[in-house]
């Protein structure tokens, strides 16, 4: 049995250790925001945090989420309100949307580390997230505006 | 055990000899068989060196001529591709930059949600084209590159020998780190469809040591 917490909820799963994380989030635990995109760690459409960093869930095994806490796209806020989910909203990213879950994920990392990034920021941290609709326009300035976001909310 | 041969027959006798034959030759041929790879080291070595025009008259050309051969393990897409002359790592045997635009980061495990252990695991995936891995799966740090592509032996072997681009380390210390850093001997472990090094790691550790032993000078 491995344990870790997911989206602040402690769990127990017996999934064998070699599990890929994805397939304990999506079928073991229900949490289905997070999707299967290629399966080699190539796309990002999985990407999940371990204890604040971004991991490709479809090649990570779950193994590596012992006594680790995991955040999903489910988790990143209880009601909508992280800036990245507002900047979403706002700018009206996602066309299909299927791989925008893994999208936020790593725009999530980047401006946790980086509350003003720069286009050369955002083209360094989100090269890993491929977006067969070609949003990545939408993306960048959702980006540009969750910083914005988060700025203002910090100013108050 | 004298006593235990005596009550036995001719034929007995020689069915035992056999069996401890048959257990300990392969044995004792294992235990021949690594000097034998070592001395072979050494004598390829002094081929090259001898090769070389120089002779084996100076510790100087017998260093040049055993650091070549290690070039040829440093110079390989096992260890080219995480020293690479950029700021992104490489991959493949052609040593083409990583995709998904991967940066180095100052402290070589990459940037933001990109870090290598975003995709690298703590030890190799199965099959071909998936990610490889180790605990320490990382490059140089920006401070410390250690650059490998599109360098000479004599390029890089200058650079590995200067404290000021290695870390300050000895040459005692740079024997200690290519004989026992376990993502150095991950080149012997690649994972499935990549190559290993033209020589194996105790060849190559052989080779840097004749190296040492012999001056450390290093090559044109």
């Amino acid at each position: 049995m491995i344990s870790f917490t997911v989206n602040g909820k402690p769990v127990t799963v017996e999934d064998p250790p070699s599990t890929p994380l994805l397939w304990v989030i999506r079928d073991s635990l229900n949490l289905t925001g997070t999707k299967y995109g290629c399966g080699m760690a190539l796309c990002g459409a999985c990407t999940v945090h371990i204890d604040g960093q971004a991991v490709r869930s479809c090649v990570a095994p779950v193994s590596r989420a012992e006594g680790k806490k995991v955040t999903t796209i489910e988790g990143i806020s209880p009601d909508l309100t992280h800036p990245l989910q507002q900047a979403w909203i706002e700018i009206d990213v996602p066309q299909c949307g299927y791989c925008q879950s893994g999208q936020i994920m790593s725009a999530a990392v980047l401006l946790a580390e980086n509350s003003a990034p720069t286009d050369k920021d955002i083209d360094e941290a989100m090269s890993g997230n491929i977006c067969r609709c070609g949003t990545y326009p939408r993306i960048r300035r959702a980006i540009h505006r969750a910083a914005e976001i988060k700025t203002q909310r910090g100013a108050k | 055990m004298t006593e235990g041969f005596a009550k036995k027959s001719p034929t007995q006798i020689a069915l035992v000899v056999l069996a401890i034959l048959t257990v300990c030759l392969p044995a004792l041929a294992q235990q021949q068989a690594a000097p034998a790879t070592a001395s072979n080291s050494v004598r390829a070595v002094l081929a090259a060196s001898a090769t070389a025009g120089s002779g084996y008259k100076s510790d100087a050309a017998a260093a040049q001529a055993a650091f070549n051969r290690a070039w040829t393990v440093f110079n390989s897409p096992r260890c080219r591709n995480c020293h690479p002359s950029g700021d992104a790592p490489l991959q493949g045997e052609d040593s083409h930059v990583h995709i998904q635009d991967v940066k180095r980061g100052a402290d070589g495990r990459g940037v933001y949600g990109m870090r290598c252990n975003t995709c690298h695991q703590v030890a190799n995936l199965p099959g071909a084209n998936m990610p490889p891995g180790n605990p320490k799966w990382s490059l140089p740090p920006a401070h410390m590159k250690m650059v490998i592509q599109g360098e000479t032996a004599g390029e890089f072997c200058r650079q590995l020998k200067d404290p000021a681009k290695n870390g300050q380390r000895t040459l005692a210390q740079i024997i200690e780190h290519v004989s026992s850093d376990d993502l150095v001997g991950w080149g012997w472990n690649p994972g499935d469809g990549r190559t290993l090094p033209p020589l194996d790691r105790p060849e190559f550790v052989a080779a840097m040591k004749a190296w040492v032993d012999n001056g450390a000078a290093c090559p044109q």
